[in-house]
């Protein structure tokens, strides 16, 4: 570890130990954040990152965990968020907290309204003013009186920002801010934070993306089950290069190193390997609500038996709507296109027919249309299959826990039993299950969207193998992801999407990141 | 291993099945997990033992046990539907104008053109069932909120038994329609101090529930690790046997088991089984959870709701029946308040706001929390007023204890 630089800390907690009935989530985690400076946490999920954040920002009142908290030199103890937003602590949470029918301007001081020496009553003129200014300080072009609901999810976060900046934040605290942001939003935000950075204020970032965090971060600290691993240093000084390689990072967090982040892929044998699974014509889908937007726009596409085949894009390019409305036309307002399934013409009018057809449908929202998060793991795993578990007309619960217990081992869910609530797993589980749910419907073509979104190193690998297995045994999928790499490093051949359009096919030998961000930023003009 | 305290894990192998702190947690863990449900059952004991007290055992008294089924058959049949509605995370305001409205056209096909009586109940349960899908169609299939469709649909049954009725009561009914809610099932073989079909009865449902007990623990023995330990689960035999007996033997000594009862556990054991175990019972709780997640699973989802909503229609046309068969007449006031008693007796009994939860079991306990309160505060001589001011607290305490609860556990 080389020598940090020695600003003043404004930040510093330590011994901290917080511990749930039954678990001891945090263990003597200790944390050091310099003045001006953007630190990193890293960890697998379930690490203890959010617990830590939430000690910190007084979600956990201080009494709840042992050990001391350090705020610009003074010990500190919060009894609630309130409290740390008076010193200055803002966090802003991965699931955004604006109220969408409210404007802009109302949700930057929402819980902070502007009264303007009129108690009890807002004063309109000052909110919008300030609004405006706060605006312009985030570069988020966009009127105060526009409604959340109306702007994108990069803006929001935007506003989310302001909304922090207008408490008079001293130190903002990031949980997955670009989790849901395509690349340009990302990039946006980033430069954000190193120009609030110029303005003194120092940020926590927590993230799984790696290239991220080498970009803008000073230094990266590493929890591993509940204790503080290390704090490496990326850079000395702000306009340095970054010293520390992503695979320093990954080696910290797992505790071992990773040679291969992708398994290696196993041929399909069978006799029909490379004839077509599924074909798509003409594909064309207009936006559900404006009626003259063409959102998937005329593609085509076909995907082997036995291959993997990649969606590249960019947020908004149409990949998810494309794929949502192929399964049962969930998305969109259908317009013309055929679909053919083991060279046969099939209906995909409905998700029933899709899924009869061989279809199957990981979506990209876990929580919001994958899972039903108050019912237990049997049950969801069986859901998309309970009417081939019937036993004189009833569900056979017997059969059904077997197939649970077996994805449970076969897939290495971690829990203590099946009837586990789904909402209690962590995201790498949860994602196994909805797996685990269209595995055993037994399509023959599975599209994936975005299947590691959200998910630790080694749950990623995990998942990347059971891809591979798939494919193994004949399965054709489609993999749509944001990350590049990881495309690169699973599939066969990578499609690229821009403004509902397919704009490029390129093969697994060809495929760089840069070949493939060229098409995905390929505009119609 | 250097990591942190592992999180508790239930299925560790160095703790014995039977060791009494494990066995106790676990019991306490199952216990927590229905929470609601188990609590009210505890409540239910704690107010029937109140009350029993309080009316110096008038409560328990063979003829009050028949009069309490009696009373309180039609709110269980509405509590009932009124779940499998909740659960699937709607909510139906009309039950209480339908049993008005199928009450009056079974007293106009009965008492006006003297139809006979059977053939008068399968057509009223027939109406009950298109007023359902009417109302099915409109939420299910155009998507308009539950709460304004079935708002819509209580002004109108309300009004459509007006017109029917044209404001005037219709009596009396045949003493076979009268019997649905006011008779007991035939005595039969020679003369006992007990009446006979009801022992018969009693023994078959005590062989049933023991039986099923020991099922269950034997499969728990298979594949559970988790396995109640022996002393308790014969406790718990021990106490299911003392209750069906002391039961059948209440009934037993005086007219026997009500129709109204038998129809109940009819609908008990056919829906509970139906919502635990068919295709189509798992759809409603994972619509109720999760609508999107359902839908792109392959769940039909309009067709689903569709059936909800038929299902209660034909709930609430039964319970029209029934109250009806009562009162002895068709009366335009029928039925007022009803979906307010049995949507507390849902949510009494374990529902959720959101949906997703809850049992058919849950419904009939809330039910009978709210009956035997009902019976025991007039019992007591406490005044209407009283007895819904009473009401009502019952539902906080029992809503605010679960979310209490749940907090709790979060934590």
């Amino acid at each position: 570890m080389t020598a940090r630089p020695t600003a003043a800390a404004v930040l510093e907690m330590r011994g901290i130990t917080k511990t749930f009935p039954g678990v001891k989530a945090l263990s003597e985690v200790g944390l050091t954040v310099r003045a001006g400076e953007i630190h990193a946490i890293c960890g697998e999920n379930g690490a203890g990152k959010s617990t830590l954040m939430k000690v910190l920002s007084g979600v956990y009142p201080h009494g709840s965990y042992d050990g001391e908290i350090l705020f610009e030199g003074a010990p500190v103890a919060f009894k609630d968020i309130r409290a740390s937003e008076r010193h200055g602590i803002v966090i802003i949470h991965q699931e955004l907290a604006l109220v969408p029918y409210l404007s802009i301007a109302e949700n930057i001081f929402l819980g902070n309204e502007q009264t303007g020496g009129k108690r009890g009553f807002v004063d309109w003129d000052d909110t919008l003013r300030r609004a405006a200014a706060l605006l312009k300080r985030v570069g988020l072009r966009e009127k105060p009186q526009t409604p959340v609901a109306d702007i994108g999810v990069g803006k929001q976060q935007l506003v989310e920002i302001a909304k922090a900046l207008a408490k008079e934040v001293k130190l903002l605290i990031l949980d997955e801010p670009t989790a849901a942001l395509n690349d340009e939003d990302s990039a946006k935000l980033l430069d954000l934070i190193v120009e609030l950075r110029e303005q003194g204020i120092a940020c926590i970032i927590i993230s799984h993306k790696l290239n991220e965090i080498r970009q803008i971060t000073d230094a990266v600290t590493v929890l591993r089950d509940g204790r503080t691993i290390e704090t490496l240093t990326v850079r000395q000084a702000p306009s340095d290069a970054a010293e520390l390689s992503e695979d320093q990072i990954i080696r910290s967090m797992v505790g071992r190193d990773l040679d291969h982040r992708f398994p290696d892929r196993t041929p399909y044998p069978g006799e029909d390997a490379g004839t077509t699974a599924l074909a798509v014509h003409g594909w064309t889908v207009r936006h559900p609500v404006d009626q003259q937007r063409k959102v998937v726009d005329n593609v085509s596409l076909t995907v082997r038996r036995g291959e993997i085949v990649g969606i590249a894009g960019l947020m908004g390019a149409g990949r998810t709507e494309l794929a949502m409305s192929v399964f049962g036309r969930s998305y969109g307002r259908y317009e013309a296109g055929r679909v053919e399934v083991g060279g046969r013409e099939v209906s995909t009018k409905t998700v029933p027919a899709a899924i009869g057809a061989g279809l199957a449908y990981v979506t990209e929202d876990r929580k919001q249309y994958g899972l039903n998060l108050i019912d237990n793991i049997n049950r969801n795993i069986s859901l998309a299959s309970l009417p081939g578990m019937r036993r004189h007309g009833v569900v056979d619960e017997h059969h059904e826990r077997q197939v649970a217990e077996r994805y449970r081992t076969s897939m290495n869910i971690k829990t203590p039993t099946v009837f586990e609530e789904v909402g209690r797993l962590s995201g790498g589980n949860q994602q196994k299950v909805v797996l685990s749910r269209w595995i055993h419907a037994d399509p023959d073509v599975l599209i994936l969207d975005e299947p590691t979104r959200g998910i630790d190193v080694g749950a990623k690998f995990e998942i990347y193998t059971v891809i591979d297995k798939l494919a193994a045994e004949g399965k054709a999928v489609l993999f749509i992801s944001s990350e590049l790499p990881e495309l690169l490093g699973m599939c066969d051949r990578i499609y690229t999407m821009a403004e509902g359009r397919l704009t490029g096919e390129v093969a697994r030998a060809d495929a760089t990141q840069e070949a493939l961000m060229r098409h995905m930023t390929k505009s119609r003009t | 291993m250097t990591t942190a305290t592992p999180p508790l894990r239930k299925d560790a192998p160095d703790e014995p099945a039977d060791a009494r702190p494990s066995a106790v947690a676990a019991l306490l863990n199952s216990m927590r997990a229905n929470m609601r449900q188990y609590g009210m059952l505890v409540a239910l004991l704690f107010i029937v033992v109140l009350f029993q007290i309080w009316t110096d055992g008038t409560l328990l008294l063979p003829n009050n046990v028949s009069n309490l089924i009696q009373q309180n058959g039609y709110i269980l049949i509405l509590a009932i539907g009124m779940m499998i509605v909740i659960i699937a995370g709607h909510i139906d305001l009309s039950v209480g104008s339908l049993v008005a409205f199928v009450g009056a056209m079974s007293a106009v096909m009965m008492v006006k053109h003297d139809m006979p009586w059977v053939l008068a109940l399968v057509l009223s349960l027939l109406i009950g069932a298109v007023a359902g899908a009417w109302q099915g169609y409109f939420i299910a299939y155009l998507g308009i909120p539950s709460f304004i469709v079935t708002l819509a649909g209580m002004l109108l049954f309300r009004g459509l038994t007006q017109i029917v009725l044209e404001g005037q009561s219709l009596a009396p009914f045949p003493e076979g329609f009268q019997n649905i809610a006011k008779g007991f099932i035939p005595e039969m073989g020679p003369y006992t101090q007990y009446h006979n079909p009801t022992l018969l009865l009693g023994a078959v449902v005590l062989v049933v529930l023991i039986l099923r007990e020991v099922r269950d623990r034997k499969r728990q023995m298979a594949y559970d690790l988790e396995a109640v330990p022996k002393g308790l689960w014969i406790t718990k035999c021990v106490a299911i046997a003392a209750a069906v007996i002391a039961f059948t033997l209440t009934l037993a000594s005086f007219h026997g088991v009500p129709v109204v009862m038998l129809i109940m556990c009819a609908l008990l054991i056919g829906l509970g089984y139906v919502m635990r175990n068919a295709v189509v019972g798992r759809h409603v709780y994972a619509l109720g959870g999760n609508k999107a997640a359902a839908k792109l699973s392959g769940v039909k989802d309009k067709r689903v709701i569709f059936l909800v909503f038929v299902n209660m229609g034909v709930l609430a046309a039964l319970a029209g029946c029934v109250y009806a068969a009562r009162l002895n007449a068709g009366t335009p006031q029928a039925g007022l308040n009803f979906e307010l008693e049995a949507i507390a007796a849902a949510f009494i009994g374990g529902a959720s706001m959101s949906g997703g939860v809850g049992t058919v079991m849950g419904a009939v306990i809330g039910g009978l929390v709210l009956g035997v309160l009902n019976n025991g505060m007039s019992l007591v001589g406490i005044g209407t007023d009283y007895q819904q001011v009473i009401k009502g607290l019952v539902l906080l305490a029992a809503v605010g204890f679960d979310v209490w609860n749940k907090r709790k556990a979060g934590r």
